[in-house]
């Protein structure tokens, strides 16, 4: 499984991107190869506001629902409207395409996200 | 969880595997959206070893066949297979089942897995002591392959002209990869295909061979997930969704399986009340308008009020639409005309559209 060195990771199986005070998040390539063919994302709207562990939306494959889990706490500054139209471009490169965009609420949360290494290890 | 025959071809294939109903079988390989169109535009071979096999033999058989379950089967030729149901005496269903007529006095069942004990005893319970019922689950392995070119591939394992075995019928013995099978015209995709029945300890190298002869024309294995949404696109039925306990054939819209005039058999009284009265639920197709994917029991509403539930839905690969199937009030919803799928409590917006969402191609 591809874990790039450079993001943090959620057990949830998310990974987040942080530039300064704002972070994308998304889905890891392990979260969409055991998910499948992703066929819709639900995505939340721009200004909600999510405590970390929160339900911030739904990705569904063929097979079934899954909920995706704020890794942070935070309010939404943008969504990735794309995935409405081609939600398979997160089987195609889970790493390339974020879900959301937050503005961190605290930044210290960032120190309860596991490194690549760390991430890597639970995936074993 | 129980392990059929071909449990280890599985693991090597890269299947995914999954306990279904108790059995350890690959919900994909490749992906389910890959699967899927491989039996669409070529062929497909699936281990389907988990499905029940009940032998009905004896002087008698027939009769009793004739009152077991749904379908006229006095009208069955030899080696010609009825698509049909056994009811409990509400009119409920205990079961869907393919029976294949060997003669008068032999017949073989083919049950859902989850339903085989379930079956078996129902159908021991209700068969005279004379009579000879046996659950052969165990001793046969079952598979499946179905697509446009399922016929071409299948064929360079055999010497029988496969052209002979029309739709829903069957050879009893032919030689396949050089082991004995019962071979059917039959499957649960929409397209044309086979069935082969074979001893377990065979399967492996028939599977093998199967997969080998059909490289070249674009033959896959096809795991679970690929498998329902070919019968849901085809709109073929799955107990416990469109058919169980609660839901009668008639509301499920399979009325043309159940012969009310061909004499007495368990149900029919109060599947002819039924009738009579008028039937009170019908199942219906809907794509949906608003954003999202409908998944069965979800709740379907009309103007606020709960109207019925989605008994299967999903992503349709070939439609590339999310579509359902609905059990609700009779009535009330006209082809064309709106009515909400309840998402995660929200009420979107869907349409009733004509079924089948995918016209079959069975080659008859």
């Amino acid at each position: 499984m591809n874990v790039p060195k450079e993001l943090l990771y959620s057990k949830d199986h998310e990974w987040v991107k942080v530039e300064g005070n704002k972070a994308y998040i998304g889905i890891t390539d392990y979260a969409q190869s055991s998910l499948g063919d992703i066929v819709f994302v639900e995505l939340p709207s721009e200004g909600d506001e999510f405590a970390a562990h929160d339900t911030f939306g739904v990705v569904e494959s063929v097979k079934a629902a899954s909920d995706l889990f704020a890794p942070v706490s935070g309010t939404v500054l943008e969504i990735n409207t794309a995935l409405e139209d081609n939600p398979e471009v997160l089987n195609a490169d889970a790493y390339a395409n974020w879900i959301i965009a937050v503005e961190l609420k605290d930044a210290e949360e960032l120190k309860s996200l596991l490194s690549a290494e760390a991430y890597a290890d639970i995936l074993e | 969880m129980k392990k059929t025959p071909l449990f280890e071809k599985h693991e090597q294939l890269g299947g995914k595997i999954v306990d279904f109903g108790g059995w350890a079988l690959p919900v994909q390989y490749s992906g389910i959206i890959q699967e899927h169109e491989a039996v669409r535009n070529a062929a497909g071979l699936f281990d389907v070893s988990h499905m029940g096999e009940i032998e009905v033999k004896g002087e008698g058989a027939l009769a009793f066949m004739q009152n077991l379950v749904t379908g006229n089967v006095a009208k069955l030729n030899d080696k010609q297979v009825l698509y049909c149901l056994m009811c409990y005496e509400d009119g409920g269903v205990v079961d869907d089942l393919l029976v294949y007529r060997h003669n008068a006095e032999h017949f073989f069942l083919v049950v859902n897995a989850s339903n085989s004990d379930k079956d078996f005893e129902w159908i021991k319970g209700h068969a005279p002591t004379d009579l000879h019922v046996e659950n052969l689950s165990a001793d046969y392995a079952q598979l499946a392959i179905q697509g446009p070119l399922a016929q071409t591939i299948l064929q360079e394992l055999t010497c029988f002209p496969l052209d002979e075995i029309s739709f829903f019928h069957f050879e009893p013995q032919i030689q396949v990869a050089k082991v004995p099978a019962l071979v059917s015209r039959t499957g649960y995709t929409g397209e044309d295909g086979f069935e082969i029945y074979l001893a377990a300890a065979d399967a492996p190298a028939v599977w093998d061979a199967l997969l080998a002869a059909g490289a070249t024309h674009g033959l896959v294995p096809v795991g679970l997930g690929a498998r329902d949404t070919l019968r849901f696109e085809a709109n073929l039925p799955l107990y416990g969704h469109e058919i169980s306990r609660e839901i009668t054939p008639l509301e499920a819209g399979l009325s043309f399986f159940v012969k009310l005039k061909k004499g007495d058999f368990i149900g029919r009284e109060a599947l002819q009340a039924q009738k009579d009265a008028g039937i009170p639920r019908e199942l219906v197709g809907f794509t949906m308008i608003d954003r999202g994917v409908p998944r069965g029991d979800y709740q379907v509403a009309l103007q606020g009020e709960i109207i019925g539930h989605v008994t299967s839905g999903s992503y349709a690969p070939t439609l590339k639409e999310n579509v359902g199937l609905a059990l609700i009030t009779r009535g009330l919803v006209k082809e064309g005309e709106e009515l909400s799928i309840m998402v995660r409590g929200k009420a979107l917006a869907a349409k009733r559209i004509p079924l089948p969402f995918y016209q079959k191609r069975y080659k008859k």
